[in-house]
């Protein structure tokens, strides 16, 4: 008789393709996977306590370092949340800086996931043309508030800092650079065979099950349902803008990649229009008391990042320090259909749909 | 989602766009919402209070307010005994068909912890805030994740940091915190100078 | 070297075989310093970068001091392995790699052994270094290490079927197993190599040989996406050199086998380019399919393990049995 044994995978927390310290224990027989138990954690640094002690400007260099790789969106969703609270009015300008560095740093995050994605494939080229074109737009950002990846730039009320001169030129130009490089990926990329062969029909789910485990984003449109906060729920100026919303409707890791990159030609188009319309002058911060100290109550905002809905509850007891802040993470939220999907898939899979989940891990253990 | 295109949609802009207009009418999730002029907050909260009152439990819900500055959210407070029936409730009645658990957040209020749901309905986009009180010794809230999946990871962190239970949970451990972690972070008394820190 | 090993083995002559063997492993060595070199320059131009710049100059001495940094590593055997397959391992995989060199003719004179059996010799030999890499994977003790050398197992096993069978339309075409022939029965003018006429056998043998190198897009018993690094996890410092010095000898060897059995060896493209000499032709070529092999690196995703099986048995030995038929009814039909 032969037998044959269940084999204990740790994959993590030190994996190459877990993005970060995330670990997922797999019983495997053969190559195969029969559960799979995610086990998080390990970047924990308990930002929602330390969020308790701290008053609320103080709380937005925390947001830079849930999700390193969208830190713009996360400064946006706590001090709109804020905003909301308080009923401050915020300039246009400042608005519109914030939009262009959001709309930008979709982008970039979507270029991040791009390569680490092809890299988890197997390709290693993409990676590195990803990453060039992402630093043009790290470039913009150092020269706007001089940091690279945590950038602290957002205030309750407006910006920190005012477009240096030429800036906006720079953003502009960027457009249409990227455009171009983007038809080029498509060419290297998108037609592969053997790219295709590896995630076409891959970590497919419905829109049921996707509402279910309540995905947003690309995770969530890849299903066919039109759930974009910007669209569904305008914030900011996004109603200004003419964009599309990207949808699919197979639910499968080629579709989620399509939608990605789709997103890059609509934020494009964003940034196209929010640089012509920018306001010649202004103000960069509006009329906030010198203490912020938003009335009791609470509120929750959310906004659409680059990973789906991020969310910011803040309880409020009318002190300067937040009573109880709490962020709804998307990369938390929507790594939990992971368990579901890895079922029967192969270890090779396990890479290919963890990818296209699109997780930072900073977000998920927050 | 009945109608599904036989190729991939997305591969270029203008492609996408005469698909985004095309999901407008075929997809059942985004359906126009008729306004009626008596529908403002207020008159659909009160509503809503009383069918619960109605179907539920006449002392079902303790507090309903709206949360002006959060654009309007209906908010409610449940009772915990009746909440597994409410978010039932809420699930299924047509009206609410709340199919969407956007936020799950627990709260030390002090002498008592509540968990906060935000619950919406991608079809008829109506939202709605729940709070679900429970007592701070033993505390415990029926789990929502047999109707919601994405409550399970949710309720393991605020198990974890909060300490609160969730009976009918399938797999209640600590999410964030080490197994063998001593204490609940999030609670007010929580003492962090903890030796193992 | 030929009249050498005819006579019987002496002493003399067993230290002549030994000299030539130390100068060419040297040989090997250097070649396998500079393809490494060659391959990180490749593929940084492809990727916008500049490759190793540093190490003297323009970095030409970066994989000197890589292998002599990876000599003077701490030397850690697990303490679960299995010591003695641990030991083993790496030697196993490197001495076939090395020894399939010998029946590589590079010119008409220069060659180490005229094997009437030669390709069979190198097909039997560097099979052999899958046991290497089984073994190594398995005595690591360690689970990682185990699906890659698994995968290797049944990837090597796979693809040795279409890479030899791909091949029995050149040997048809020249009659003999021999290599110095197969380069013989070829002309002087590109369309006299077997390249054209046994287009099929070509196209399956270089699929199947980039399988055999385990390179991208074949790449799976080391898929460090998925398997860390593979076989190979758990060794480091010299026995971690030995399995990166197989592989590359095994570019080498592939390189130059392509080069023979297609590429028609020493012979010129076009008859006028005789007066080149006949190792520079041969080692241009030998070159391009370096760099063919380096290029794929850089351009292509890793294929799936089922994909890779479902398309070795399904479509690689169809094709090179296709090419039998076709060469066998030319021959018969044509050329007799």
């Amino acid at each position: 008789m032969i037998r044959t044994e269940e084999l204990l995978l740790n994959v993590g927390p030190q994996h190459p393709s877990t993005h970060g310290v995330f670990r997922i224990v797999l019983k495997l027989d053969g190559e195969v996977i029969k559960e799979a138990t995610p086990v998080m954690g390990y970047l924990h640094r308990g930002t929602e306590k330390l969020a308790e002690q701290l008053n609320y400007t103080q709380i937005i260099p925390y947001t830079d370092r849930m999700d390193y790789v969208s830190a713009m969106t996360n400064n946006y969703v706590l001090v709109h949340a804020v905003e909301k609270m308080m009923s401050i009015e915020v300039p246009e300008r400042a608005e519109f800086m914030r939009l262009i560095v959001m709309e930008l740093q979709r982008v970039a995050s979507h270029l991040v996931w791009w390569g680490t994605y092809l890299l988890d494939i197997g390709a290693m080229s993409p990676f590195l043309y990803a990453f060039r074109d992402r630093e043009v737009i790290i470039d913009l950002f150092n020269e706007l508030c001089g940091a690279r990846l945590t950038y602290n730039y957002m205030r309750v009320g407006g910006v920190k800092w005012d477009a240096p001169s030429g800036w906006i030129d720079k953003v502009r130009d960027f457009v249409p650079y990227m455009r171009k490089r983007l038809k080029e990926y498509d060419k290297l990329v998108s037609g592969n065979e053997i790219f295709l062969a590896r995630i076409k029909g891959v970590g497919k789910y419905d829109a049921q099950t996707a509402i279910a485990y309540g995905l947003s984003g690309a995770n969530l449109r890849c299903t066919g349902v039109n759930w974009d906060l910007r669209k569904q729920e305008p914030y900011s100026l996004y109603e200004r803008f003419d964009f599309d919303v990207p949808l699919s409707f197979n639910g499968d890791c080629y579709d989620r990649y399509l939608l990605r990159i789709e997103e890059i030609v609509q934020s494009l188009r964003i940034l196209e229009q929010a640089v012509e319309q920018f306001p010649s002058g202004g103000e960069t911060m509006g009329k906030v008391p010198r203490v912020i100290r938003p009335p009791a109550g609470e509120v929750y905002a959310r906004i659409e990042s680059p990973r789906g809905e991020i969310g910011c509850y803040i309880v409020s007891k009318g002190k300067a320090e937040p009573y109880r802040l709490k962020f709804r993470r998307p990369s938390f939220v929507n790594l939990q259909i992971l368990p579901e999907l890895l079922v029967g898939q192969s270890m090779t899979n396990l890479i290919t749909i963890l990818g296209g989940v699109d997780i930072v891990v900073g977000e998920v253990d927050c | 989602m009945s109608d599904k295109p036989e190729e991939t949609p997305i591969t270029h802009a203008t492609e996408s766009s005469e698909h985004a207009e095309q999901v407008e009418q075929d997809n059942d999730y985004v359906t126009e919402r008729t306004e009626q002029v008596e529908d403002t907050p207020q008159a659909r909260l009160d509503r809503l209070v009383e069918q619960l009152k109605h179907d539920i439990a006449e002392g079902a819900v303790e507090e309903a307010v709206i949360n002006e500055v959060n654009g309007h959210l209906p908010t409610i407070t449940v009772k915990k005994g009746h909440w597994l029936a409410a978010a039932h409730w809420l699930q299924v009645n047509k009206d609410w068909s709340c199919d969407y658990l956007r936020n799950l957040a627990g709260v030390d209020l002090g002498d008592e912890l509540e968990v906060v749901y935000h619950l919406i309905s991608l079809q008829t986009r109506r939202e709605i805030a729940v709070h679900v009180k429970t007592e701070r010794e033993q505390p415990s809230i029926p789990s929502v994740t047999p109707l919601w999946p994405t409550a399970n990871w949710n309720e393991r962190e605020v198990y974890d940091l909060l300490g609160i239970d969730f009976p009918g949970h399938p797999d209640l451990r600590r999410i964030m915190m080490p197994d063998d972690w001593v204490g609940h972070p999030l609670r007010k008394d929580y003492d962090p100078s903890d030796s193992e820190v | 070297m030929n009249e050498l090993i005819q006579q019987t083995l002496t002493w003399q002559n067993g230290l002549i075989f030994l000299g030539w063997a130390i100068v060419f492993l040297f040989i090997v060595l250097g070649f396998v310093t500079y393809a490494i070199y060659f391959e990180r320059k490749v593929i940084g131009w492809m990727q916008f970068r500049h490759g190793p710049t540093r190490v003297g100059p323009l970095g030409l001495l970066q994989s000197v001091a890589d292998v002599l940094k990876l000599l003077i590593k701490e030397d850690t055997i697990p303490q679960k392995a299995d010591r003695t397959l641990f030991i083993l391992a790496p030697i196993i995989t490197f001495v076939p790699a090395f020894a399939v060199l010998a029946v590589i003719p590079y010119t008409p004179s220069l060659y180490f052994a005229d094997l009437n059996v030669g390709l069979l010799y190198y097909a039997a030999l560097s099979s052999l270094s899958t046991i290497g890499i089984i073994l190594g994977g398995w005595a690591s003790n360690n689970k990682y290490s185990l699906i890659g050398g698994m995968r290797s197992a049944a990837q090597m096993i796979s693809y040795e079927i279409p890479l030899v069978i791909s091949v029995v339309g050149v040997v048809m075409l020249s009659g003999g197993l021999s290599l110095r022939r197969i380069v013989e029965g070829q002309g002087s003018n590109f369309w006299e190599w077997n390249l054209l006429p046994q287009i099929i056998g070509f196209v399956v043998f270089m699929i199947a040989a980039v399988s055999e190198l385990n390179r991208t897009p074949f790449d799976l018993p080391e898929a460090e996406s998925e398997l860390v690094a593979g076989y190979h996890v758990e060794y480091s410092g010299f026995r971690f050199a030995f399995f990166m010095l197989a592989e590359y000898v095994y570019v080498f060897a592939i390189a130059s086998l392509t080069t023979v059995l297609f590429l028609g060896g020493w012979h010129p493209p076009l008859a006028i380019l005789d007066f080149i000499p006949g190792l520079l032709w041969f080692m241009l070529k030998f070159v391009c399919v370096v760099f063919f092999l380096f290029w794929l690196r850089a351009t292509m995703p890793r294929i799936r393990v089922d994909q890779l099986m479902s398309f070795g048995w399904k479509v690689l030995l169809p094709l090179a049995l296709i090419n039998i038929f076709v060469t066998a009814a030319y021959i018969e039909l044509v050329v007799k």
